[in-house]
């Protein structure tokens, strides 16, 4: 049963150079307990979905349309400052940023700041939301986190302050975590801590977890389905094994082509995707991946940019290879 | 937080020691014999014998070698003893202990003034920016920070002393006599002196505030559901004023400057004017005892400026 589902989502920057369709009619389920990846190269909307879906869009940017579709209610029919909304924010979906470093306030106490929550949203007390931000502090794994409430986050490292984000994030025991780009800025070694650490804490609070990256090696391993995105848009959705297996669309051929995987044996050949995504300001109506393609035919170039064909059990993409149900690609072709 | 205090009181002893230099030096090489001026300005010098002029000269320690001097000034200084006046014949203690509270009272009142007002002012255009109160008062601070304290003080004058009649021109009552009285006279020299620091302060506090609301952890925050209010206050607020804190220190320095004006305009009896005319009469006992005094003044608000930075930073209280 879905938990969110997102149908249509649109959100445009009004910028000096022009109108920025940074999301342009995104759709996304996830899933009761669900691990979902959100892949992408930078600029292609990721963070700007999901910001949407948590209503954090701050002028020039607009939700134009679409729904967000939670627990039965459209999100988007609330105000961004609304009650109604800052009810959900924090205490049934909560979201873990990409920046360690900065994306904890400098002046008030690691602890203070996931406490707050816990008074704020479960009415808690002093007493009892410091415990249970011990409780959590420990079971994220910070040393001596009795002593380390009261720290500062400049004392604090950047694996332990995304642990601290980590705790924060489920203190409210969310129905859903989105984690945006959550270890990017880290070292391989914390990377891979902190994702097992993360899957291990929604598995736990039986929550489900949006992992968004620009890196399908970092979702390999834990999500159930994945979105692929390119230029403001999903161009292929599919179970992981599918996406992994059976990529249809050549966008995610070339990412696969150039992502390193871990359950590899011998070294392949890396092959970067040449060019750069288009520009989002005046897109042309075509496919806005044909002057990267390598499979493009001449009518791809004459079609406008076509919807999600499906191409397999609950598998998707949005390629004009895929308009007749035999338009399979194999990858090592 | 003790070492950070420790460390910010013995530089704030260094410093007092090397102002008493400069303030006691520095007049010395000021050209002109202060006695003889005095007692220029008297007209009793041509009747004065030479061992008269050199009696006076002792009375006032001015035979002394300069190190002398020195010393003796600072031991003074420390038993609070600041010295005669030459011009009043008067002990300046005397002298400031009737004019110090009322520079004193009307400079606490414009600080709390420019402060809190500057600070929510500041505050107000920065969360409503680009709407009318912003549009108001972006401008309005502009012309604070750039408009001339006697200037407004006449202009003030004016219009409501002269023209609508409302307040009084000049004058000062003190505050236990007759305090409707005395609040009416302190109004505009309250206003001239707290309007460069309520307009910088607001500027300031402005666009450090527009500075730290784009911040990654002021999303964090709107992300946890907080309402706008607790963001602002506790979350923004504090990391807001830092740069504010310094500035305020600044304007404490801007106003004793602008006393010295405000009494002037205003006919204040306090240590503006006196300083003023002891300048006037080369009083060099009374600048001297009144520099220092405000050197150590600006000293402690700086120190109490550096503590509360500790307590709103804590990168700097534990560096
Ligand atoms: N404040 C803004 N003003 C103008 N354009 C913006 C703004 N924020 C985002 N965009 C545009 O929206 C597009 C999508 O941005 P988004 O941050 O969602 O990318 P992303 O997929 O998360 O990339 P990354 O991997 O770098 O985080 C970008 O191309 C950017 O140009
Ligand atoms: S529609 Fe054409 S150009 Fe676009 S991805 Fe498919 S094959 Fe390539
Ligand atoms: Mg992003």
């Amino acid at each position: 049963m879905a938990l969110l589902r997102v149908e249509d989502l649109k959100t445009y920057f009004q910028t000096d150079a022009g109108l920025v369709k940074a999301v342009d009619g995104v759709s996304f389920t996830v899933n009761e307990q669900e691990i979902v990846g959100v892949v992408g190269e930078s600029g292609c909307g990721k963070s700007v979905s999901w910001l949407s879906v948590m209503s954090l869009i701050n002028p020039p940017g607009k939700i134009m349309g679409g729904k967000v579709l939670f627990e039965g209610k459209n999100l988007l029919e609330y105000t961004r400052h609304s009650p109604e909304m800052r009810a959900v924010r924090g205490a049934k979906i909560s979201m873990i940023f990409q920046e360690p470093m900065t994306s904890l306030n400098p002046v008030l106490t690691v602890g203070e700041q996931v406490s707050e929550m816990l008074r704020w949203h479960l009415k808690m007390n002093d007493k009892e939301a410091k415990e249970r931000t011990l409780y959590l502090m420990n079971l994220v794994g910070i040393p001596d986190a009795k002593n380390r409430y009261d720290d500062y986050p400049h004392q604090f490292s950047g694996g332990m302050r995304q642990r601290m984000m980590i705790v924060m994030a489920m203190s409210c025991n969310p129905r859903l975590v989105i984690a945006d780009e959550p270890t990017t800025a880290l070292d391989v070694t914390t990377q891979a801590q902190l994702l097992e650490l993360l899957n291990e804490m929604v598995k736990e609070f039986q929550s489900s977890l949006v992992l968004i990256t620009h890196n399908l090696g970092v979702v390999a391993r834990y999500a159930h389905r994945i979105y692929v995105m390119y230029a403001g848009r999903v161009v292929e959705e599919g179970k992981a094994e599918d996406i992994f297996e059976r990529p249809q669309h050549p966008y995610t051929i070339g990412l696969l082509k150039c992502t390193p995987r871990l359950d590899e044996e011998e070294g392949r050949e890396l092959e970067p995707i040449t060019g750069l995504p288009p520009n989002l300001i005046n897109m042309p109506p075509t496919c806005a991946f044909l002057p990267r393609c390598k499979y493009r035919k001449e009518r791809c170039a004459e079609e406008p940019w076509p919807p999600l064909f499906p191409v397999g059990p609950d598998h998707y993409a949005r390629c004009l290879l895929h308009e007749n149900a035999e338009g399979r690609v194999n990858m090592n072709d | 937080m003790t070492k950070y205090i420790g460390q910010r009181l013995v530089q704030a002893l260094l410093t007092l020691i090397l102002i008493t230099l400069i303030v006691f030096f520095m007049m010395r090489l000021l050209p002109g014999d202060p006695l003889l001026i005095y007692l220029g300005q008297r007209a009793e010098l041509h009747d004065m014998t030479d061992e008269a002029l050199e009696e006076l000269r002792k009375e006032f320690g001015l035979d002394k070698p300069i190190m002398v001097q020195y010393v003796n000034w600072v031991a003074g200084a420390l038993r609070l003893d600041l010295g005669t006046s030459i011009f009043y014949r008067e002990d300046v203690g005397t002298l400031m202990k009737e004019r110090f509270p009322i520079t004193l009272y009307l400079g606490c009142i414009a600080m709390a003034v420019s402060t809190t007002a500057g600070i929510l002012i500041g505050l107000l255009a920065a969360v409503r920016r680009g709407a009318w109160p912003d549009k108001i008062i972006s401008p309005l601070t502009y012309i604070g920070v750039t408009i001339p304290a006697f200037w407004l003080g006449i202009i003030l004058i004016y219009v409501f002393a002269q023209k609508l009649g409302w307040l009084p021109v000049s004058g000062f009552t003190s505050p236990f006599k007759d305090f409707v009285q005395s609040t009416r006279q302190i109004i505009l020299p309250v206003i001239c002196l707290s309007a460069f620091g309520v307009a910088s302060t607001a500027r300031q506090m402005r666009s450090s505030m527009l500075e730290v609301l784009p911040q990654d952890y002021i999303r964090t925050a709107w992300a946890k559901g907080l309402s706008e209010r607790v963001i602002i206050i506790k979350h923004a607020l504090k990391n807001s004023l830092i740069p504010v804190i310094t500035l305020i220190g600044v304007g404490f320095r801007v106003m004793i400057g602008g006393s010295v004006l405000v009494e002037t305009v205003f006919a204040i009896p306090g240590v503006g004017r006196l300083m003023v005319s002891s300048i006037f009469s080369q009083d060099y006992v009374v600048v001297q005892a009144l520099t220092l005094v405000i050197a150590v003044l600006v000293l402690l608000i700086n120190l109490v400026i550096d503590l509360f930075y500790g307590w709103l930073d804590p990168r700097i209280r534990y560096n």
